[in-house]
């Protein structure tokens, strides 16, 4: 993605990070709930520098009409980056990498939405990048969550997310673009706090066994942090002061 | 593979009610991997390959190593990159043409497990910094399928690398140009091994065969190195995992992670 710099210092001796945090500190996260007017629920997330859009249909008839289920609805996500949303562009096919990102996504929220009450449904949840900067698909399923409130589908909770992950040995939360490409590991990590349960998970990096630990602990109390936020979202939305 | 008919329902309910005594469909302890058997250099015109099969999921993997240029940004390191595939034949299931999503997971998981372990130091495979390294291809295919091809994949292709030849080559009127000389081993830094794990109800089991695949809730491939770190995980399936289980499934793929290292070693010893 370029803007990699051999010299930089990721974590230096204050125990501050390369863009001024500490090592707990999330970046700056701004959650908006709603703001599309033909989707049935939408989301817009700033998460640092990332910048993402999520909107929600459905539950709708399913085309094509195969892949529909009897019992339960089916829930589809589109993780697309915009051509634009990166230092070099890139190229608007669906890749790879955007095709796994779309499905991790899809089963971290599975476990969230009540599908079984709709059967014969879809909901679609179309996630779009307009800028990157490491922790995509954490951001996006935050929004995501967000937007499925939005549309009224019944929760059993919202999926919060963020990354931890190590540099210069040491633990941190929050994992940034520079800290992804020259850190020691990075783990996304997507949570129910109310069911408690850990709906994405993926990680690369070495970790030791106690760092692995930690790593697990430290991305769930930054779910918890996300989580508030995507509940103030919603509250300011549906209770809070619409006048300005 | 991935729909669930009512076969599989009825599956699960068994797989559920013998898990509760805590017994698996086919005898196995919960934390036990199936059989595995391996057989390197099974295809001679590849620089390396493995066969194996994990129970009844079969897999070969080739490797294929050849000049290459390198990408832009890494013109001091030499390529990586592996591979998987289903074949049709594999199961009754599996139609060709473009892979669906399960399949391109399986594959970026498969080589991510390797890739992010630092198996092969790619840094000692340039022929001419920034104009040509050597590229070292793992592609594997499933042959026959019952569940876990995660792992299945992950074992083929580390058996495949470690059982790998390399030519040499010399950078002679800028190109590459093969050297004379006996081929040599990769340079491998370590031996990752994945080790996948199904949640199916409250159990948690070790190498799901297909029976458990298809009725499982959610699932967690972890894959450590020699030095019992952790070095690349991916969670899957429409379902969660609580902390507990997570770092509980993180010392099971250690501890079992380097039973399988020690079967890997000893292939890799008997083949040569």
């Amino acid at each position: 993605m370029g803007g990699r710099d051999a010299t930089m210092v990721l974590l230096d001796e204050n125990g501050i990070r390369c863009d001024g945090r500490k090592i707990d500190e999330p970046r700056r996260i701004m959650i908006r709930a709603g703001g599309l007017k033909n989707a049935d629920g939408s989301a817009y997330i700033e998460f640092g520098d990332n910048k993402i859009l999520v909107g929600v249909f459905g539950p709708r008839d399913v085309h094509p009409k195969h892949m529909s289920n009897t019992d339960t609805g089916i829930l589809r996500v589109r993780y697309h980056m915009e051509p634009f949303s990166v230092g070099e562009r890139k190229n608007p096919a669906p890749s790879r990498r955007e095709i796994e990102i779309s499905k991790v996504i899809k089963e971290a929220l599975e476990p969230a939405v009540m599908l079984e009450k709709f059967p014969r449904t879809a909901v679609d949840v179309y996630i779009e990048i307009l800028q990157a900067d490491g922790g995509t698909r954490c951001a996006a399923l935050t929004a995501a969550s967000v937007a499925l409130a939005d549309a009224g589908i019944p929760m059993r909770d919202m999926v919060a997310a963020i990354a931890a992950g190590k540099v210069a040995d040491t633990v941190i939360l929050d994992v940034n673009n520079e800290e992804d490409q020259a850190g020691q590991a990075d783990m996304p990590i997507g949570y129910m706090p109310s069911e408690e349960k850990i709906t994405l998970l993926q990680l690369d990096g070495v970790l030791t066994p106690e760092e692995y630990k930690k790593c697990v602990q430290v991305g769930v109390d930054g779910c918890k942090l996300v989580y508030e936020l995507q509940k103030k979202a919603l509250n300011d939305k549906y209770f809070g002061n619409k006048g300005d | 593979m991935a729909s669930t008919s009512v076969i599989d329902e009825l599956k699960r309910t068994q797989i559920l009610e013998l898990l509760e005594q805590g017994k698996r469909v086919d005898g196995r302890a919960l934390d036990e991997v199936r059989e595995l058997s391996i057989e390197i250099n099974a295809i001679p015109k590849a620089n390396g390959s493995a066969r194996i099969k994990l129970g009844d999921t079969e897999v070969i993997c080739g490797v294929k190593i050849q000049p290459d240029r390198p990408f832009p940004d890494t013109g001091d390191k030499g390529l990586f990159i592996c591979t998987a595939e289903l074949l049709p034949l594999s199961h009754p299931t599996v139609e060709t043409g473009p892979p669906q999503p399960p399949v391109i997971e399986l594959a970026r998981v498969t080589d991510r497990g390797i890739r992010e372990s630092h198996m092969i130091d790619v840094s000692q495979l340039v022929i001419e910094k920034d104009k040509s390294v050597i590229g070292v291809f793992a592609d594997n295919v499933v042959v026959d399928y019952d569940g876990n091809l995660f792992d299945a994949c992950s074992y083929a292709a580390t058996m495949a690398l470690l059982s790998s030849k390399t030519p040499k080559w010399n950078w002679t009127d800028e190109k590459p140009v093969l050297a004379e000389g006996e081929d040599i081993q990769l340079p491998i830094m370590t031996i990752p091994v994945s080790v996948t794990m199904a949640k199916i109800g409250n159990h948690i089991v070790v190498d799901p065969n297909g029976d458990e695949w298809a009725c499982m809730d959610a699932r967690v491939t972890i894959t450590s190195d020699s030095d019992g770190n952790i070095c690349a995980l991916q969670k899957g399936g429409n379902n969660g995992f609580t902390l507990d289980e997570i770092v509980k499934c993180g010392e099971t793929s250690v501890k079992i992670g380097a039973q399988i290292r020690e079967k890997l070693k000893a292939a890799q010893q008997g083949g040569q």
